[in-house]
């Protein structure tokens, strides 16, 4: 179900990627993967399911992954935010765990928002959060953009050219509080709510730490004891059913919540972290590598991406991860392993035939006939930088184009010559062809 | 490079490429390289009269200076060992082949551009007296202007070995001097 039905909402655009479009100064805040938006009193407004929520400092951007397209919520328009709300079942073990993540599927986090549309329409609608994060810090996180009113600031003069840019700065620190202050009883008003609010804080920290204390043998033991049946569990009996597997995952969801790792993992599709810089890697893509000539090495892409990022630097761990994610989305680009271990990032469109045959074209010029072509020699014909040229001209070896030479004078390459020389009669030679060709060229600077 | 003596180079000789040694994973390319190395040794052998080669000397044809390149050791090694191999495989099917390890650290390789069985034909074939001095084959006379003149020792006793066990021929000994009785 696409995004379009919720037309009572703005539309937001999306990149090629998938990947939502910011204004100049929007700066992404939290995602939340999967939630459903739905309207609570009305029932002419459609409500909107699957889609990837995005919390900016302006918006709230649902994003719907399958059709690419995306609705906006803008922040202005939200008079009230409601904590996060959840049945609790009575399962004891449910609720103690329940504090920081996890959620099954009869209990979604519903955060309620009182939103007034135009013109001049109030409505009640609630995102219900269907997948397992951290729902708590999502709605400090919205209080905090709601509060900071960033929409309100004239946009900054330099301009943000892409999107990609703008969500790697580092949040803007703006979220100073913009109530009227009037006078010192103001301001002591202000301390005094301060104070309070520390206090309560504290008070149920430490509730939930005696809990918790008094309990932690108890609850290390009962932890173990899940740890070793979901092991036995899974390892005699791979093929139980979908009931079963349901609740084994939700108990080792639970387990790692707590922060045990778990002792069976599947093969997931990689955190939501690596899939979205893996979408932001490919936009980012698009221009370098078209004026990188189609293929650019692995390393220089982690320069590059980096030096654009500006601050929130990625590991090259993480570049490798999301590089190996584009195999499950549809982007333009790939990464690709030569056979000496380079690795590259390349266009889909590329072709290995086409540089073949300005290779081959090149080797057969006069100059190289007599003298071979050298790495730096095709880097400066092809375009391309000298270590990748280098993987060009070994594959092009591989393939029985070229012949190397190796000398005290260096490593080259010729046209590969010997499919054209008649191993039974050593001295002939046809009057036309590339043997001919080399034989006329190189015979003439010999004495 | 177009002569080395009077032997003529065939224009390959002047690829550069030629003398480095190809992978063997490019299969195709490396076979015809083996080939024509393994025709060159043998028509460069045949025209100077070349028996042995050694590492310990020169070979010409190894190496091409107007280019500047010349064979590795491993590289001479493995087209020497094309030969011998060839020869070996051959062997088993009792047909001789056109080069022979004469150690076993693969120093020395008698080459055999003619193999000993045409040798020995050449020997029946050359209608010489019935009975001579093994060194009057070599050096003597008769044989002058013929393949067998300057024949290398080692290959001519082998050949007439051969034939000895065909019964065409017998050797004799006569104060320490050798001679070959051709039977008819």
């Amino acid at each position: 179900m696409s995004a379009a039905a919720a037309d009572w909402l703005p539309s937001a655009s999306v990149t090629a990627s998938g990947r939502p479009v910011l204004s100049a100064g929007e700066v992404e805040r939290n995602l939340l993967p999967l939630v459903d938006l739905e309207p609570e009193e009305n029932p002419r407004l459609a409500p909107l399911r699957g889609c990837l929520l995005a919390l900016t400092s302006h918006r709230l951007i649902f994003l719907h992954e399958p059709s690419r397209s995306a609705r906006g919520l803008p922040l202005a328009t939200v008079v009230h935010a409601y904590p996060p709300h959840r049945r609790h079942s009575h399962n004891p073990l449910r609720s103690i765990f329940s504090s920081s993540s996890s959620s099954s599927s009869s209990q979604h986090h519903r955060i309620r928002l009182q939103i007034s549309m135009p013109p001049a329409r109030s409505e009640v609608v609630a995102i219900v959060v269907t997948c397992k994060a951290d729902v708590d810090v999502f709605f400090g996180r919205l209080l905090e953009a709601i509060r900071a009113r960033a929409w309100e600031m004239t946009p900054a003069a330099a301009p943000v050219s892409s999107a990609t840019v703008a969500e790697g700065a580092a949040p803007a620190e703006d979220i100073a509080i913009r109530m009227p202050v009037v006078g010192v009883s103001g301001i002591l008003r202000m301390e005094q709510e301060s104070w309070e609010s520390a206090g309560q804080n504290l008070q149920d920290a430490f509730q939930d730490l005696n809990a918790l204390m008094s309990k932690a043998k108890e609850m290390m033991q009962l932890a173990e004891k899940m740890r070793l049946k979901l092991l036995t569990n899974s390892s005699t009996e791979p093929n139980s059913n979908d009931e079963e597997m349901g609740s084994k995952q939700d108990m080792q969801d639970l387990l790692l919540s707590v922060g045990i790792v778990a002792p069976v993992t599947k093969e997931t599709a990689g955190a939501l972290y690596h899939q979205q810089l893996s979408l932001q890697l490919a936009d980012f893509l698009r221009i370098p590598l078209e004026k990188a000539g189609g293929m650019m090495a692995l390393v220089d892409v982690y320069c590059l991406f980096n030096r654009a990022r500006g601050t929130e630097l990625i590991s090259p761990e993480d570049l490798l991860q999301a590089c190996l994610l584009w195999e499950k989305v549809d982007v333009p680009v790939m990464l690709r392993k030569f056979d000496s271990g380079v690795k590259v990032i390349q266009t889909k469109t590329h072709s290995d035939e086409e540089v073949f045959a300005r290779i081959s074209s090149l080797a057969q010029k006069p100059d190289a006939l007599q003298k071979g072509i050298s790495p730096s020699d095709a880097a400066f014909t092809l375009g391309i930088a000298p270590a990748l040229a280098k993987e060009h001209l070994l594959n092009a070896e591989n393939k029985g184009l070229l012949c190397r030479d190796v000398s005290p004078d260096g490593f080259r390459f010729f046209i590969n010559l010997f499919n054209e020389i008649d191993a039974q009669n050593i001295y002939t030679q046809k009057p036309h062809g590339l043997y001919h060709a080399w034989i006329s060229v190189a015979m003439a600077y010999q004495c | 490079m177009k002569r080395l003596g009077n032997f003529e180079l065939p224009d390959f000789c002047n690829y550069p490429p030629y003398f480095t040694i190809i992978f063997s994973l490019q299969f195709a390319t490396r076979e015809v390289q083996v080939r024509l190395w393994k025709e060159l040794i043998l028509a460069y052998c045949r025209s100077q009269r070349i028996y042995i080669v050694s590492f310990e000397q020169d070979f010409p044809s190894f190496s091409n200076p107007a280019i500047g390149r010349s064979l590795s050791r491993e590289a001479k090694e493995v087209f020497l060992s094309a030969l011998v191999t060839e020869g070996e495989w051959e062997y088993l099917n009792s047909v001789p082949g056109h080069a022979e390890w004469m150690d076993g650290n693969c120093y020395k390789c008698l080459i055999l551009w003619l193999t000993i069985q045409d040798w020995a034909n050449c020997l029946k074939e050359n209608g010489l007296g019935s009975t001579m001095p093994v060194e009057d084959i070599r050096s003597g006379f008769d044989t002058r202007g013929t393949e067998l003149a300057g024949i290398d020792s080692i290959v001519l006793m082998r050949a007439l070995r051969l034939l000895e066990q065909k019964g065409k021929a017998a050797i004799f000994k006569v104060n320490d001097c050798e001679g070959i009785k051709f039977c008819v």
